[in-house]
């Protein structure tokens, strides 16, 4: 149930502030967007390893957050946010805006489609973890770089 | 005077390059060194994706894993090397290499005109590999499509260029010591200690390395700057991961997800496609081996 609320909680917010957050700190905000993902994921990973008990809402919600978080995503790399904040983002990011942008559409289809037919049993689950898993681990490869 | 003190110059110049010449000869193993083994393919296609073979020799920009074509670009500090074509392919490819060409390929760093290979082929890993592992994944890459590709010649400034030097570097680290199991330990943790300093070859990016690119082996899994440019490779050593269960490791190297769920990256997603692909005992065999602090001492 606290996890209802977390989800919840965190689309209003998200839908309603990114854009002023994202103005005041992009760096701060992206890193925001990607704990949520991180506990989004961790949702669905852990009803698919058996350690949380299936919920088709909870599951459902997780797919939501992915979706808003990856919604104008992009635009927290502006010019200028390539350092500072202990941000993670790989300088490449801004060699290839466009090889970025595309890696965020894998994740928005593959939760977008997801919303289209929603989860509804722990197969559902797992085929979901997998599909979105794989965009997350695409993305860090090209455009992430771990500093410590 | 001045002439006999030219001539003892010359002379001593001489050995010196006379001892460097006999110091850093090939040493290739011969065929009476090789087991006498029918390679297994099952196996061959196991420790395929256990080395990590792909990584560096699938077709550079494609997905599929038996594509072996090439091109990838390795920056290093010495400057970029391009990984060769392993295909079957006899032009391009190591079509027609013997059992033996392979072997020594592999755990001597020698090719078939035993010319020394660099490591960034991780040969100073693949050296603790049974012979027996080695021969099923010749068999295996042999049952793979041939490709035709062109790949660059790697771009070294010299002396880097000159692959004879490369003999004083392997009598630095090329130790020549296949894996021996400790006794002390479980089979589990001798079995993930076997995967990850041989054909897993994790030392090759989570340990240091020194001035000549040699590894530190004192400074076992202990992380360091990524040598590929920007960004660190984080430690791995037991003292790294107390936030981690040997569950966790053993889900991060089947999904890529850490006890975080961030979704690890870099470098290491390639190995997470690899090691996905193992047996659940085996992923959970280097988890233990990865929390075992006396492991790490004895199996490096
Ligand atoms: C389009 C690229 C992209 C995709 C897709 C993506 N990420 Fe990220 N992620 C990043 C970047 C870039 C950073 C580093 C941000 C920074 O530090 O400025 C990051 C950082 C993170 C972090 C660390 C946040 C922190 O600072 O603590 C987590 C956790 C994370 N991502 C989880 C995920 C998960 C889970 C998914 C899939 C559902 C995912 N990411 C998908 C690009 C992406
Ligand atoms: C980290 C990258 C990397 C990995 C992983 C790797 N190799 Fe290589 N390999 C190279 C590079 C680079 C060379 C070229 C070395 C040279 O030219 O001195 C090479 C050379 C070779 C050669 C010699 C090819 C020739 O034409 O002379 C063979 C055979 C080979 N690798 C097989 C393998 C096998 C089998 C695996 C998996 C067990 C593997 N490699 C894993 C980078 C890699
Ligand atoms: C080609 C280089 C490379 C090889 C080979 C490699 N790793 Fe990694 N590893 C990395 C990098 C880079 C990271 C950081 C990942 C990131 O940025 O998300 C990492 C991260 C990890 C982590 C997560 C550590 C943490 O604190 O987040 C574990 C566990 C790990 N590797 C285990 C292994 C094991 C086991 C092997 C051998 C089977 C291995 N690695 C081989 C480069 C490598």
């Amino acid at each position: 149930m606290k996890h209802l609320l977390f989800a919840g909680t965190t689309i209003a917010l998200l839908t309603a502030t990114a854009a002023s957050w994202a103005a005041m700190d992009p760096i701060a905000t992206r890193q925001a967007v990607m704990k949520d993902n991180g506990a989004a994921i961790g949702t669905l990973a852990k009803m698919a390893k058996g350690e949380m008990d299936f919920d088709a809402t909870a599951a459902n919600l997780s797919v939501r957050v992915l979706y808003s978080g990856a919604a104008g995503f992009t635009s927290l790399f502006p010019a200028g946010s390539e350092t500072g904040g202990e941000t993670e983002a790989s300088p490449k990011i801004w060699e290839d805006m466009a090889g970025f942008e595309a890696k965020n559409d894998d994740l928005l289809n593959a939760a977008a489609s997801i919303k289209a037919t929603p989860i509804a049993d722990l197969d559902g689950v797992k085929a979901a973890l997998g599909a979105l898993g794989k965009t997350c681990q695409s993305c860090h490869e090209a455009y992430r770089i771990k500093k410590n | 005077m001045l002439k006999r003190v030219l001539i003892v110059l010359i002379a001593l110049a001489l050995i010196g390059a006379g001892a460097f010449w006999l110091v850093t000869m090939p040493r290739p193993l011969t065929a009476a060194d090789l087991p006498d083994h029918q390679p297994d393919l099952e196996n061959g296609r196991y420790m395929f994706f256990a080395g990590g073979c792909a990584s560096c020799h699938a077709t550079s920009g494609g997905d599929d894993p038996f594509h072996l074509g090439g091109g990838l670009e390795l920056k290093s500090p010495f400057g970029s090397f391009y990984a060769p074509n392993i295909s079957p392919d006899p032009e391009d490819g190591i079509g027609g290499w013997s059992t033996l060409d392979f072997v020594n390929a592999m755990q001597k760093g020698l090719s078939p005109e035993l010319e020394n290979y660099y490591p960034s082929f991780p040969y100073t890993s693949y050296q603790r590999m049974r012979p027996q592992d080695v021969i099923d994944l010749k068999g295996f890459l042999d049952t793979l499509d041939p490709v035709t590709s062109s790949v660059p010649d790697h771009a070294l400034p010299f002396p880097f260029n000159i692959r004879r030097t490369l003999g004083g570097w392997k009598l630095l680290f090329l130790d020549g010591k296949q894996f021996e199991p400790d006794p002390d330990l479980t089979d589990e943790i001798n079995r993930g200690g076997y995967l990850v300093t041989g054909p897993g070859h994790c030392a090759e990016c989570h340990t240091p390395r020194d001035m000549l690119g040699g590894l530190e082996r004192s400074e076992w899994l202990v992380g360091g700057p990524n040598p590929e440019g920007e960004g660190r490779v984080p430690g791995i050593a037991a003292a790294d991961l107390d936030d981690w269960s040997q569950g966790d490791l053993a889900y991060a190297l089947e999904s890529g997800f850490t006890p975080t769920f961030d979704s690890l990256g870099g470098s290491m997603a390639a190995v997470i496609r690899n090691t996905s692909q193992l047996t659940a005992e085996d992923r959970n065999a280097i988890a233990a081996y990865l929390k075992s602090a006396q492991a790490q001492e004895t199996l490096r």
